[in-house]
């Protein structure tokens, strides 16, 4: 498996990362190198810069120093739609959806970019048969066909966490970033989640922040430990569970359920 | 809003098509054929009539531009009517060339305005549109500020306050038509109005128009999915300006002058209170917006010098209590509409209208002796009040007018339990009827 | 030369002490409750004819703290029994309430003093020459308009960091819920803040009430400078609207006496337009001519080189 992804090369590759909000260094010189078509999950106790690290890879912030290369192009300090048109879509952990359209429209607005329609003002998107067919498709992946019409500001909480993963997935990007889908979801919803994730990640590069551990060791092929801002291992899932530097600081900080 | 139908993809006969095509513009063609009899029924037949309608669908126009900006993208701008009023420079300053011998046929006068509009629309844009919400507004405001400023002291291309003027009825007369009349004016207008809000509804069903519905709600997430909300802002800006500055050559064509009040600060707040009012969540709550504020504009001001006061109040009235403004208050009763309880909410409305009115006589009255009072002292203490003749020195003025308001607001705080309640019994009919989604409130 | 530069210094100051005073109230709104007020140059014009009322009644010196206090508690007023209510609708709907406000504060003074501006006069109190500069008096009551300024600035800064509501005020501008949570009430602090703000503008529309024009129309016009005050230093910074204020009163004031246009400059270097051409007419406005135009113009420069304006935080 290691020779396979080896061959396969590295799509996103972060060296000496760092991020700084005014004086306090948040993220403290992270190297990772995510290899093509892996799962990689990204643990660690709260607080430690997991969603900072994602929004450095996605464009929302621009990093402090360092460097990240998608494709083996420097990519920091694009702007996020610059980065989502090379290859990388993300999802959010605090569910940020377009509240006032409905659930189909929140849908196919993600994926008009992909199709090729760009700014058109030419045509009408109820024409537009390929985007209307991609956005029931992925309706019907994320099992929201039946809620298309609703606005999506008053979905329920599982249901908005659900179009948040839609969203993200529903452009066919290479790469995607998944910044704890399971959050505050059921054992039921959870599990239902999980084998999207499945469906969804044949073929393509996935990154996640989880910290429910059976979904992690489910999923992952390989699992980074962030803590503080750094990155004390990266290893199969085994291994990780062995490692003591993460027992260390996962007994150090509390709730540690590995 | 929820427009979302896929394309069907029935096979259709030949035969069928122009049926089909004709019963999905239903709506358009109705439209259509109300604005071409609408000149010709009893009372808007005449001169005054005429000229009322053609102001409605300037002002429709108008109104339906800055919808694109605040009621679909979110953009609040106070300074729109620069747009408006260049456009109506470029449509005068054409008039005259036309005038002078240019051969160019007046109904294409308003092109010019879009054009302009369209112009500056670029120009400000990529200036403004860098920002959004309350930075936004201030910048537009500035601009607004700015070019109303440069207006006043360009005499030369302005006129300045008193303006510039041009003959529509000179110039070229295709088919025999001089434009001289009211009602050749208004079909000019008509047509371009109606042009211009297919076009504007066309735009809100491309790509980039749905993206400015996704910007205005979320910029942040229009980022992740590959939009740049900077560059829809400026689409959208740019739009909204070239059918800004349509209606101002629409202005131009129908008034013969334009004065540098055309894109000053007052105008702007016009054309926000009509688009606000009408109701900025819906497409056509702009075309009923501008056709109520200007029907009030044009009437209310025959009767009283204080109408920017009860504009004002009616205005704050529709932030506190109605922010969906008036089509909002319509499309509430959509999901009741077919109820039998129905019958009781129009009635328990009709029993609070009563003492609604009273307490708006009560308060009209003392507005209008208070603002006559002060506005127009030397003109003594008798004037004219709902067609009675009062005398304001007296204290019976006053204090049925008092009276009248404070009795009013008591009986209709009364019967609002009575209005809630029909609600209630309709709704709760209406979704034991139907599945409804959302639960209307009162 | 120096004369005339020493006197467009000094009412520059001046003038953008006057600014500062209305920009800082709104600047303080702003940064605590997220709102723009677009009654608060309404506010400004209730202090002018406020004073100028109680002034005819009872002279200039009560009028000068009674008027402010009444416009502190009309704002009050506003954000207890309106914005509060508009709060939950979003910041466009606390806009667009602000905005009716304006509009209905201008309608209700034209019902109350009339369409026409009202004699606001300098009251004879401090109507008399302060000092001379070459040769020429200076007004005593510019003098008495700078020190109110500066004085009520000074006071308001050590309230700031002396007492412990300042302490609660300063924290709640950064961390309102922080401050709720610590079981102070928030809503109160809006409202004095709000109150405060409002009052300010009210002093300003005293003392700046008799050197402006005192008219129904006069928040409309000196509203959106302040806007643009707010803007260029940088929405939510109160030293920013400090330098932003002191900049266009100076730039403004020097603008107004010059005499001179383009065409000027442009003979200087022996270029000369005909005075057909189109350009001629944009060529010939006197620099004077154009100073209301400044103001904006300044804000159009400071977008395109500096988008958040000079002191703004990247995100406003
Ligand atoms: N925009 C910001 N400005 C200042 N500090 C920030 C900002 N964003 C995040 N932080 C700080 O950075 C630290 C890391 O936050 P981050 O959200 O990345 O943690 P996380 O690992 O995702 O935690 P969690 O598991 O709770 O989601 C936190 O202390 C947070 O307060
Ligand atoms: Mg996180």
């Amino acid at each position: 498996m290691k020779d396979a992804r080896a061959s396969r090369g590295c799509v996103l590759q972060l060296r000496d990362l760092h991020k700084r909000f005014g004086a306090t260094p948040i993220i403290r010189g992270v190297s990772l190198d995510i290899d093509q078509g892996e799962r990689h999950a990204i643990i660690g106790p709260n607080g430690a810069g997991k969603s900072t690290l994602f929004n450095l890879v996605s464009g929302l912030f621009a990093p402090s120093a360092g460097s990240i290369r998608l494709d083996g192009e420097p990519i920091e300090g694009f702007s996020p739609f610059e980065i989502y048109r090379r290859g990388l879509a993300r999802s959010f952990q605090v569910t940020n959806i377009f509240p006032r359209l409905s659930v189909f429209e929140n849908i196919r607005c993600s994926v008009l970019w992909s199709l090729g329609y760009r700014y058109s003002f030419k045509r009408d998107v109820a024409k537009l048969s390929d985007a209307n067919a991609r956005t029931g498709e992925v309706l019907e992946q994320i099992g929201m066909s039946a809620r298309r019409d609703v606005r999506a500001g008053v979905l329920t909480y599982a249901e908005q966490r659900a179009l948040e993963i839609g969203i993200t997935i529903a452009g066919n990007a290479r790469v995607i970033l998944l910044d704890e889908p399971t959050a505050g979801m059921s054992r039921a919803e959870a599990a239902r989640a999980v084998s999207l994730i499945r469906t969804i990640s044949v073929g393509r590069t996935l990154v996640m922040v989880e910290h429910d551990m059976g979904v992690v060791f489910d999923l992952a092929d390989r699992i980074s430990v962030l803590v503080y801002g750094e990155i004390i291992a990266t290893d199969a899932p085994t291994r990780i569970r062995e490692n003591p530097a993460v027992r260390a600081a996962y007994l150090g900080t509390g709730p540690g359920n590995l | 809003m929820s427009e979302s139908k896929t394309a069907s993809p029935v096979p259709e006969r030949r035969s069928g098509a122009l049926l089909q095509w004709l019963e999905r513009r239903k709506a358009w063609l109705f439209a259509a054929i109300v604005l071409i009899i609408l000149p010709h029924v009893p009372g808007l037949d005449g001169n005054f009539g005429r000229s009322l309608l053609s102001q409605m669908g300037i002002a429709a126009v108008f109104a339906l531009s800055y919808n694109l900006l605040l009621g679909q993208t979110g953009l609040l701008s106070f300074g729109h009517a620069v747009y408006f009023g260049l456009g109506g420079y470029a449509g005068i300053h054409l008039m005259r060339a036309i005038n002078a011998g240019l051969p160019i046929p007046m109904p294409l006068v308003p092109l010019a305005g879009a054009a302009t509009g369209l112009a500056f629309g670029m120009l400000f844009g990529a200036l403004t549109t860098r920002r959004a919400g309350v930075v936004f507004a201030l910048i537009s405001l500035g601009v607004g500020e700015l070019v109303f400023a440069a207006m006043r002291i360009l005499q030369g291309f302005s006129g300045g306050e008193e303006g510039i003027t041009a003959n529509r009825g000179m110039g070229p007369h295709p088919f025999g038509l001089t434009f001289g009349p009211q009602l050749q004016v208004y079909y000019v207008i008509v047509f371009w109005s109606a042009m211009a809000a297919a076009l504007m509804a066309a735009f809100l069903r491309t790509p980039a128009g749905r993206m400015c519905n996704a910007v205005r709600d979320n910029p942040e997430r229009a980022a992740f999915i590959g939009y740049d909300p900077v560059r829809i802002r400026f689409v959208v800006f740019c739009v909204a300006a070239m059918f800004a500055g349509l209606a101002g050559g629409l202005h131009a064509l129908n008034y013969e002058i334009v004065a540098a009040e055309a894109v000053g600060a007052g105008r702007s707040g016009t054309v926000l209170l009509m688009a606000y009012i009408g109701g900025v969540h819906s497409f056509f709550g702009a075309v009923l917006g501008a056709v109520t504020i200007t029907w009030l504009q044009v009437s209310l001001s025959d009767y009283t010098t204080a109408w920017q006061l009860y504009l004002g109040l009616f205005f704050i009235a529709v932030v506190l209590f109605a922010p969906g403004g008036l089509s909002g208050l319509l499309l509430m009763h959509r999901p009741i509409l077919g109820t039998r309880a129905f019958l009781h909410v129009v009635k328990s409305y009709a029993i609070a209208a009563l003492p609604a009115l009273a307490a708006a006589a009560g308060a009209i009255m003392l507005l209008e002796i208070n603002y006559r009072r002060a506005t127009q002292p030397d003109t003594g203490a008798r004037m004219r009040l709902f067609w009675m003749d009062v005398d304001t020195s007296s204290v019976w003025p006053w204090l049925s007018a008092i009276a009248l308001l404070a009795g009013g607001a008591f009986l209709f705080n009364r019967c609002r339990r009575l209005v809630a309640n029909a609600w209630q019994q309709a709704s709760d009919e209406a979704r034991t009827v139907g599945g409804m989604q959302r639960e209307p409130r009162p | 030369m120096l004369e005339i530069i020493t006197f467009s210094l000094l009412n520059g100051v001046v003038y953008g002490l006057l600014l500062f005073m209305v920009s800082s109230g709104l600047t303080l709104i702003f940064s605590l409750m997220g709102v723009l007020n677009f009654a608060h140059a309404s506010m400004f014009m209730l202090g002018a004819y406020f004073s100028y009322q109680i002034g005819t009644w009872i002279g200039f010196w009560p009028a000068l703290v009674i008027a402010p206090l009444l416009v502190g508690a009309i704002g009050a007023a506003v954000e207890r029994y309106g914005l509060r209510h508009v709060h939950k609708q979003g910041h466009v709907a606390e806009i667009l309430f602000t905005f009716g406000l304006a509009y209905l504060v201008a309608e209700s003074v034209i019902m109350i003093w009339g369409r026409n501006p009202i004699e606001n006069r300098v009251p004879a109190v401090i109507d008399f020459p302060a000092f001379l500069l070459f040769g020429t008096s200076y007004p005593a009551y510019k003098v008495l308009m700078m020190a109110i300024s500066v004085g009520m600035f000074a006071f308001l800064y050590l309230a700031f960091r002396r007492t412990r509501l300042g302490l609660i005020i300063r924290a709640a501008l950064t961390h309102p819920e922080m401050v709720g949570a610590l079981g102070h009430d928030v809503p109160r602090i809006f409202v004095l803040v709000f109150a405060i703000g409002s009052a300010l503008a009210g002093l300003a529309g005293v003392i700046g009430g008799f050197a402006l024009l005192t008219e129904p129309s006069m928040a409309a016009a000196l509203g959106p400078i302040v806007f643009v005050v707010v803007v260029v230093g940088g929405l939510g910074s109160i030293t920013g609207a400090f330098i932003a204020s002191m900049l266009i009163g100076i730039i403004q004031t020097f603008a107004v006496s010059l005499d001179y246009s383009l065409l000027d400059l442009l003979r200087v270097f022996h270029v000369v337009v005909s005075s057909d051409s189109a350009f001629h007419e944009v060529a010939a406005v006197k620099i004077a001519q154009a100073a209301p135009l400044i103001p904006y113009l300044l804000l159009v420069v400071i977008l395109i080189f500096r988008p958040r304006g000079l002191l703004g935080r990247r995100d406003a």
